[in-house]
């Protein structure tokens, strides 16, 4: 087939010009934020991907398979790109149309190129546009795969952020719970909850729900199943922090919350907990 | 035959497990400790379990059965030491051993048998054995 190489020959005669008229093209579009991105930058990414892009249309055969070697340096570019741009904060759409920016002044070289041949011209059009909307889409997934990976690692943080155990007195933990409350985070909350326990020998536990949004039927399971645990451990749990709408919908929903102690302010648990461990708070004389 | 040694102090028994429970062996532990507690008059019984990486559906019954008999005997048991990876393992299991008490350590869990036996005493007014 003769096409690709019209397509080449489209960008490697002219490489500067198709790349000034693109950047030209980028900086005119309505898409362009120049508020996360300057146009030095713009200017390089541009650049890479349009030698990368001629070098792969060079050593290629004329049958189009991203995932062969000679796209590889293609791909690798496009892959850095969309992920800078995930980070910076572009949307999908704003992504892929870099790559989609370029069909403009490459269709207008194709029709220098072709002058008069129509025919000739539909083709290579066609296979420009087959090339230029693969390597969208290769945007999109690397966009894609660059968010996930965020997303991953900001779970990963909230779940180390969100469960500490802190000493409140001699044999007093508290356990501020802020956050939903699902299995892997029950996990966590267990393990650092029981081996607080150990630690310092503490004989109560408060468990403080204020900041955990709703209570589900999941949710008081997973509560109840820290309690268990704790108690396994000869350790006695109290649950503070219920909010009127969160007491009325665990009646509601008929969870026993069972032999557990519960108290609406982690004040309140804090009273109970002293008052096990035999010890009251006095006003001092003066 | 392998068996678990039972130590008598006061009014209590002490037993600390320290090999791995097989099957036959928590039921020559359940036969023993009956017996024991009977022959003893004992008023509690403490169980340590710190050294056991392993708790199983079937040892974990069997804790609560001792406590239930123990009961049945006029006996506390409080179970001690468990390891925290043991204890969310049983809770997962869903064996959070309702019948059975439980204390850190050994410390704590003679200071509890002591604690409910004064209660109990006080209310009952039994003269120790």
């Amino acid at each position: 087939m003769s096409t690709p190489l019209s397509l080449r020959d489209a960008i490697s005669k002219d490489e500067v010009g198709l790349l000034a008229d693109w950047i030209r093209y980028q900086l005119s579009a309505a898409t362009l934020r120049r508020d996360l991105m300057n146009d030095s930058e713009l200017r390089e990414q541009s650049r890479r991907f349009l030698s990368a892009l001629g070098e792969a249309l060079g050593a290629t055969n004329g049958k189009l398979d991203f995932a062969q070697p000679e796209w590889s340096e293609v791909r690798e570019v496009l892959n850095e790109i969309s992920r800078a741009r995930a980070r910076q904060g572009f949307s999908p759409a704003e992504t892929a149309t870099f790559v989609f920016s370029l069909k403009q002044p490459l269709f207008d070289r194709l029709q220098e190129l072709h002058g008069r041949d129509a025919r000739a011209l539909a083709s290579s059009l066609w296979q420009a546009s087959e090339v230029l909307d693969g390597l969208g889409l290769i945007t999109s997934d690397a966009y894609q795969a660059g968010r996930e990976e965020l997303i991953a690692r900001q779970q990963q943080e909230m779940l180390e952020l969100s469960t500490p155990v802190v000493e409140l007195w001699d044999g007093v933990l508290a356990l501020p719970l802020i956050g939903t409350l699902d299995s892997e985070r029950t996990q966590v909350v267990m393990e650092s909850l029981l081996g607080k326990i150990v630690e310092t020998g503490a004989g109560i536990a408060i468990i403080d729900i204020t900041g955990v949004p709703t209570v589900d039927t999941l949710v008081a399971q997973h509560l109840l199943k820290t309690v268990s645990a704790a108690r396994l451990m000869g350790a006695e749990c109290i649950i503070s922090g219920i909010r009127p709408q969160i007491a009325q919908t665990i009646v509601h929903l008929g969870v026993d919350l069972g032999q557990v102690i519960t108290k609406s302010s982690l004040a309140a648990a804090f009273a109970i907990a002293l008052d096990r461990r035999g010890l009251a708070i006095c006003r001092a004389k003066g | 035959m392998e068996q678990i040694p039972i130590l008598k102090l006061g009014e209590c028994l002490i037993v600390s497990i320290q090999v791995d429970m097989h099957d036959r062996l928590a039921m020559t532990l359940q036969d023993d400790l009956t017996e024991r507690i009977v022959a003893t008059r004992a008023r509690g019984v403490l169980i340590d379990i710190s050294a056991l990486e392993i708790v199983d559906s079937f040892i974990g019954r069997m804790l609560g059965t001792i406590a239930s008999v123990a009961r049945v005997l006029d006996a506390v048991t409080i179970v001690v030491g468990m390891r925290p990876a043991v204890a969310i393992t049983l809770v997962e299991l869903g064996l959070a051993l309702p019948g059975v008490r439980t204390a850190l350590n050994v410390e704590k869990g003679m200071e509890l048998i002591e604690s409910s036996l004064r209660e109990s005493s006080g209310v009952s007014g039994r003269s120790p054995a």
